[in-house]
């Protein structure tokens, strides 16, 4: 039971730390500008060349298969030398690594771990949030290719993306969770079509609208048998909600950093409710590494928590909002025209009890699959 | 970096967990059974787990503890769980005060504490004992000259007659506590101590939330209204998901702050304990809370072990600090003030 580096895990965290002093981008945080995602991919294709992205993962897609607990590291180290998060793709790869065959995971995951394929999630639909199974984009035969029409929204960075992970129907036929599958969808063709949707902090890369009219996926494009797109889906959901696969310990830890230094050693100008409001941050923001130091190391038995992902997402959104408080009550609501960093930083955390599954959806999962509560 | 348990300390907790399952208190009516509870003190005292604390040796350079605060933590926390009424938390605490002061290991002690938990009694304050019935004397600081002094408890002493504690009760010292010294201790050990006690306190607080959690869950599952169990009300269901929440993460923050009171620098440690401490103190008064709601009116009942597990919080929660100390001392150790130590008044 150790949280202190292992020999080469110290030698690693040099060598990263090294590495970002000349290297750390000057990248505005991603939930707060439109600016960081025109960054983004530069970011990423230099932390992968560098050795420092897709750790754990498979050396045949790219990884490196070192033990999962580096990413601990990684995240520590960003966050001191105040650079974006490590971009959040584990439970894209997790998915296609656990249902893709070995021609889809060859030729699909290496450009997504290298950062040169950008990819982005196609499930969501207007009427089917929460309730995911109801969704109506349908897949229809057609000699070598299936055609996809209906609309996605909530489809994050869908104007950056080569490539979508889209479901749809391709059985109306059967039970509705069986007759869904997975493909990947080429975002440059006719019959695509993209929109930006604002968030309620103003930025607009985080949240896109897909409407496919006729779009056509190669049937060698289906990930998983026809049928498994719903398994794919909850796989991937379930890592989704893990700060162990999002890295987001980085952001939070950064920002608090920052919140610390404008407050500093003698709290001047700093009353009792915002020097509170930064105290819990900090212990919040320090308990999430903690769990997930404690959730990577569950990995080294083999260890693939189902359930559990719900806790951690609720754990992460605890902090997230904490540290979106703090970030508001220190930095203060530009009412002049000031930065309007803090005020977007705390808009932007309210997001993060809906996305990956709200709130109360990781609730009923928590109280069925763990708590083995009864069904309603 | 490998925060999983060694074997050797997977089977520490599964003993822990065995014993006070075994002899623990199973209902309110149990808490007073004597026989039970001098078997539970009995089997605990033959464990030796009261001493992992010890030093290894009495040698010069044997001053190392025979067990790590995990180790410590793990016990702590599966006599939480299971509302073991029977000395550990002010024993263990007294063992590393000995230890740390290089002082011989001595049995059947204590701390004395300032009347509010807050800190290590003082000379001239009043002070209170915890487990001081079960308990031959108890150590204090004198922050003048850094002397520990242990105090004989078996006179000039009174037992509170309502504790808030059902199972860890206090004594109070009727007179100015005074006794022969046993050794000095430098105020960067006495910072060590606290991030010790604290880290105890919070795996009783883990322990805790562990059994009040799961006597609510299983509450839920047998009591039926509506004609059906209560348990699959999404309102309880979600009052519930929450308390496991806030369980899992003082879990995991409550096992970094063990680990870091012999791996870090002495204010990094109080810093982690500090932290943890303010964390794990806050989801245990929620969790016990929470408890209590979900059993209704039967957990306004002195008879439902609901409140039991509440009120053990309440100590463990304002053991060496409460969520608002704990969160100063973050505050103190993040934005480079001088850090406040255990002793009332600082490290003087």
């Amino acid at each position: 039971m150790d949280f202190a580096d292992s020999t080469d895990e110290a030698a690693f965290r040099a060598r990263l730390r090294d590495w970002l002093k000349d290297n750390t981008p000057k990248l505005p945080p991603s939930s707060t500008s439109d600016d960081y995602w025109a960054g983004q991919a530069a970011w990423h294709q230099a932390l992968y060349d560098a050795g420092f992205f897709g750790l754990s993962w498979p050396k045949q897609i790219g990884g490196r298969e070192m033990p999962v607990v580096h990413e601990v590291i990684v995240d520590d180290e960003l966050a001191a030398a105040g650079a974006p998060p490590r971009p959040s793709l584990g439970y894209l790869v997790l998915g296609l690594l656990h249902h893709g065959n070995a021609d889809v995971q060859a030729r699909f995951l290496p450009g997504i771990v290298n950062g040169r394929d950008r990819w982005c999630q196609g499930f969501s639909e207007p009427d089917a949030g929460s309730d995911l199974a109801s969704l109506r984009t349908k897949a229809v035969r057609d000699g070598d290719d299936y055609v996809i029409t209906g609309h996605k929204i909530w489809t994050s960075y869908s104007d950056q993306a080569d490539w979508c992970l889209v479901l749809a129907r391709t059985d109306p036929d059967v039970p509705r969770h069986r007759g869904i599958s997975a493909f990947r969808l080429d975002m440059n063709q006719p019959g695509v079509e993209q929109r930006p949707l604002q968030m309620i902090n103003g930025i607009t890369r985080e949240f896109g609208t897909l409407t496919f009219d006729g779009a056509r996926v190669c049937a060698d494009d289906m990930i998983g048998e026809p049928g498994e797109g719903w398994r794919l889906a909850m796989t991937v959901v379930s890592h989704e909600r893990e700060p162990q696969e999002l890295g987001y310990v980085a952001r939070y830890r950064k920002t608090v950093k920052e919140l610390a230094g404008k407050v500093g050693a003698t709290h001047d100008g700093f009353d009792t409710e915002q020097t509170t409001a930064l105290a819990w941050a900090m212990v919040e923001s320090e308990m999430l590494r903690q769990h997930v130091a404690r959730r990577l190391s569950d990995r080294l038995d083999g260890v693939v928590h189902g359930p559990d992902g719900s806790v951690d997402k609720l754990l992460m959104t605890q902090v997230e909002q904490t540290v979106g408080h703090a970030a508001v009550s220190i930095g203060g609501a530009p009412y002049a025209g000031e930065d309007p960093t803090p005020l977007n930083t705390y808009l932007y955390s309210r997001a993060q009890s809906v996305m990956g599954g709200t709130a109360q959806i990781q609730r009923n999962l928590i109280a069925s699959r763990i708590l083995g509560l009864p069904a309603s | 970096m490998d925060v999983r348990l060694s074997d050797e300390q997977r089977a520490l907790r599964d003993a822990a967990a065995q014993l006070v399952d075994r002899l623990g208190p199973k209902s309110v009516a149990e808490l007073d059974d004597r026989e039970r509870r001098d078997r539970l003190d009995t089997a605990l005292a033959a464990t030796g787990w009261r001493e992992l604390r010890d030093p290894v040796g009495a040698a010069p350079g044997e001053d190392d503890p025979i067990a790590s605060t995990v180790e410590v933590a793990l016990v702590a926390e599966e006599l939480g769980r299971g509302l073991a009424n029977a000395p550990f938390t002010g024993a263990t605490l007294a063992a590393e005060l000995r230890r740390l002061s290089g002082a011989p290991a001595a049995g059947s002690e204590t701390v004395l504490l300032a009347p509010d938990l807050a800190a290590i009694a003082r000379p001239g304050l009043p002070a209170v004992a915890l487990d001081g019935a079960a308990s031959e004397s108890g150590l204090y600081v004198d922050p003048s000259d850094h002397r520990v002094v242990a105090v004989p408890l078996d006179r000039n002493t009174q037992v509170v007659p309502a504790p808030v504690d059902l199972t860890r009760g206090f004594v109070v010292l009727d007179a100015d506590p005074d006794g022969p010294a046993i050794g000095g201790i430098a105020a960067v050990d006495l910072t060590r101590w606290t991030a010790f006690g604290l880290a105890v306190a919070c795996a009783d607080l883990v322990g805790v939330m562990r059994g009040t959690l799961e006597l609510a869950r299983s509450y839920a599952c047998t009591r039926h209204q509506y004609g059906a169990a209560i348990g699959s009300f999404q309102a309880v269901q979600h009052l519930l998901a929450d308390a496991h929440v806030a369980l899992e993460g003082s879990r995991s923050t409550a096992l970094h702050a063990a680990w870091a009171v012999d791996a870090l620098d002495p204010d990094d440690a109080l810093a982690a304990a500090a932290g943890a401490k303010a964390f794990c103190a806050r989801a245990a008064m929620s969790v016990c809370e929470t408890s209590i709601q979900v059993h209704g009116g039967i957990g306004n009942t002195w008879e439902c072990l609901a409140h039991v597990y509440l009120r053990r919080a309440l100590v463990s929660a304002d053991l060496l600090g409460n969520v608002g100390a704990n969160l100063q001392r973050v505050l103190d150790h993040r934005l480079g003030a001088t850090l406040v130590g255990s002793a009332p008044g600082g490290q003087d």
